[in-house]
């Protein structure tokens, strides 16, 4: 078909952040292919300058509203690192329940609210209240009302989180809590499950695309990581150094974007769900197997569409882990830990964490004052972005026949399949203050 | 008729917006009393047509400042949500250096010259743009005042925001005050609102929600003589949301005034 075609979709809708994707199509000969960040830059590697060393967490956080607690932690990580600070059991089994709490309200947020519009032919989940799917639109909203509540139970808010500390936490949850909290994640399984037949119905709708690349996650013998591991590539095994990461994220500029774009052994790679699903998938819990097993999802899997499917997948990962995790501490009983005691010295601290979005990285020098002297933070879509133009490069021809508007949507739906966050990935640091 | 509800965003991290979403079964109730008629976060349709228009984030750049005088000019009523809109917030932090130290730190020798995504300028607050009607604030924003206004605003009525410190919030809750375990905390000079949700949790206020206009000074002072702390420390704690407002030479004055 030699015709001509030119789409312009500026800021695209159901993403966090403003994102564009340019399409230009002369007399069937593809022109252009562009994915543009168009958010403001907002210069994080400033605010961090001379911070005080307990002031880059709640600073950090603040990077991304919807994966604030994986930055939290990561920022916690790399302070205690340059610091020495050992985090004791109870509070590695409370980061573990932050994470997983965030990582649910997350992704059923994305695959609830933002994506899941395309699969019913709306434009947002409200219409659906008028609907034969409203009873839908109601268990998806019990479940993430749950995850809010649970990270309020441990965080002490749903975003920007508030009792994450350096060495511990400032509050904690009592046992009545904990167990009511367990009561709501064995309700959630059942919801969940439910969900997912829903969207298992309708999945057919789901774009088939393939495009081999690279996927980068963390990686523990001890869990499905989320929390702490080693980086690992589909491409290049294990990096048994954690501060090996620099050699992974290689960053590049593009005009078209205030973020920069990232590779490793390929020309792109993919993290986030998606990834963690392809690297860890044996060791998800009975649940999370029996959804991926519904789905038909098998490592590896190289149709990015998928992604939301994993990220149902480890919902209800999640949910069974954190029971796991409430019955340790309750049988251990919660202590009013006081946050470990340390001495301000200087030095360097890496951490590593999944955010919802995939591997994210903290790394921050110290003074011998404690104040922050170089940072450097590797964002989930960062790394993505890149992956993001390359599989647009490699769909736009296998749908090119198709209406203007069909071919609009798909190409949104495949970004919106990324679940990007883009105004955390304007501000890549990697700055030595002078 | 119900009042058309508009959102938008510039830079922030969206999580006010994010606090929306959070509302849960509550977002029901709430397009009972507005129509939303934009959302770009969650939703595809749009409309130009909108009688009340909730802006998050910043302004940093030309192209922020003419879409953000558009906004302006179609709306009836201007509400700016979260700390980034309502005082420059955390994006503040940078006003400190240069813009162009800034940019080169970031993006090096990287040609960005005439590519209007780059053109940045000093971050500013809304009203340092436009006129702005209410305020709702906090980082994030505290989703009851959120409710209020919002119904307050549908009702045609004015949202009452407190003008006292966070201290009377944090009092109520009958928490030990931070000052006494060894925190610094910005509680005695910002805006009440929040229900104390940092000190109630363990942890001292950074003062999202803005200094007061008028903050009892000779009481602050004397807090920090009671705890042998300095009157540096505590500008340079104010720098996380609220650069540029205590500057030495405000600084100054307002303990003079407070002295009178």
């Amino acid at each position: 078909m030699s015709r001509d075609i030119e789409i312009n979709v500026e800021h695209v809708t159901r993403v966090e952040g403003h994102g564009n994707i340019v399409l230009n199509v002369k007399k069937g000969r593809i022109e252009k292919i562009e994915w543009q960040v168009s958010e403001a830059p907002r210069f994080f590697e400033a605010m961090l300058r001379g911070r005080n060393y307990d002031e880059l967490r709640p600073v950090t956080s603040r990077i991304c509203g919807i994966c604030s607690i994986a930055h939290s932690i990561a920022s916690l990580k790399a302070t205690e690192d340059a610091l020495g600070v050992r985090i004791t059991e109870q509070t590695g089994i409370l980061r573990r329940l932050a994470i997983n709490a965030e990582n649910m309200q997350s992704h059923i947020l994305h695959v609830g609210y933002l994506a899941l519009p395309d699969i019913f032919d709306v434009g947002s989940v409200f219409p659906l209240v008028k609907t034969k799917h409203k009873d839908t639109l109601l268990k998806i909203v019990e479940l993430h009302r749950l995850a809010n509540w649970m990270s309020d139970l441990i965080c002490g808010r749903t975003t920007h989180p508030i009792r994450l500390i350096i060495g511990g936490f400032s509050s904690f949850p009592t046992e009545k809590q904990l167990l009511e909290l367990r009561n709501k994640l064995k309700k959630g399984l059942g919801t969940i499950q439910e969900i997912a037949e829903i969207i298992h119905g309708v999945s057919d709708k789901l774009p088939v695309f393939k495009r081999e690349t690279e996927y980068i996650a963390l990686s523990s013998k001890e869990e499905y990581a989320l929390y702490d591991g080693d980086i690992v590539s589909t491409d290049a095994g294990r990096y048994s150094n954690y501060k090996d990461y620099e050699k992974i994220a290689n960053e590049y500029f593009v005009p078209h974007s205030t973020a920069f774009f990232c590779k490793n052994k390929r020309d792109s790679y993919m993290v986030g769900a998606l990834a963690r699903f392809n690297l860890n998938s044996k060791q998800l819990s009975p649940a999370g197997k029996e959804l991926a097993r519904l789905f038909g999802l098998k490592s590896i899997n190289c149709n990015p569409f998928m992604n939301n499917v994993a990220q149902v997948v480890e919902f209800a990962h999640n949910l069974e882990d954190s029971i796991n995790l409430v019955d340790r501490l309750v049988e251990k009983g919660v202590k009013d830990e006081k946050p470990v005691e340390f001495k301000i010295k200087k030095g360097r601290g890496v951490g590593l964490v999944e955010a919802p979005r995939g591997l994210l990285i903290h790394d921050y020098t110290l003074d011998d004052k404690g104040k922050c002297v170089k940072a450097n933070c590797v964002i989930p879509t960062n790394q993505n972005h890149g992956n993001i133009q390359k599989d647009l490069e490699a769909f736009v021809p296998e749908i090119l026949d198709r209406s203007e508007d069909e071919i609009r949507l798909n190409l949104e739906m495949l970004v919106r399949a990324y679940d990007p966050c883009i105004s955390c990935s304007t501000h890549y640091l990697d700055v030595e203050f002078v | 008729m119900k009042p058309r509800v508009a959102f938008f965003d510039f830079s922030s991290c969206e999580g006010c917006q994010l606090q929306i979403a959070n509302l849960e079964e509550e977002i029901l109730d709430l397009i009972e009393i507005v129509d939303v008629v934009s959302f770009r976060e969650v939703m595809t349709e749009h409309s130009d047509e909108y009688d009340i228009a909730i802006v998050e984030g910043s302004i940093m750049r030309p192209m922020d400042e003419q879409r953000l005088r558009k906004i302006r000019s179609k709306c009836k009523l201007l509400v700016a949500l979260g700390a980034c809109a309502t005082i420059g917030g955390v994006n503040k932090i940078r006003n400190q250096w240069p813009v162009e130290k800034v940019i080169k730190e970031v993006y090096d020798d990287e040609d960005i010259r005439d590519n209007e995504f780059f053109n940045v300028q000093p971050t500013k607050a809304l009203n340092e743009v436009v006129p702005v009607d209410y305020y709702i604030h906090g980082c994030p924003i505290n989703r009851d005042e959120f409710k209020h206004v919002i119904t307050s605003l549908a009702l045609g009525k004015k949202p009452e925001i407190p003008s006292y410190p966070v201290c009377v919030e944090c009092k109520k809750n009958e928490n030990v005050c931070l000052f006494e375990l060894g925190q610094f905390c910005l509680g005695p000079i910002t805006r009440a609102g929040c229900g104390a949700i940092c000190p109630t949790n363990g942890s001292p206020c950074d003062g999202c929600r803005g200094i007061l206009s008028k903050p009892d000074v000779e009481c602050v002072m004397e807090l920090l003589q009671r705890y042998d702390l300095t009157y540096e420390e505590m500008k340079s704690r104010c720098t996380i949301y609220n650069t540029g407002v205590f500057n030495p030479k405000d600084g100054m004055t307002l303990v003079r005034r407070g002295k009178k």
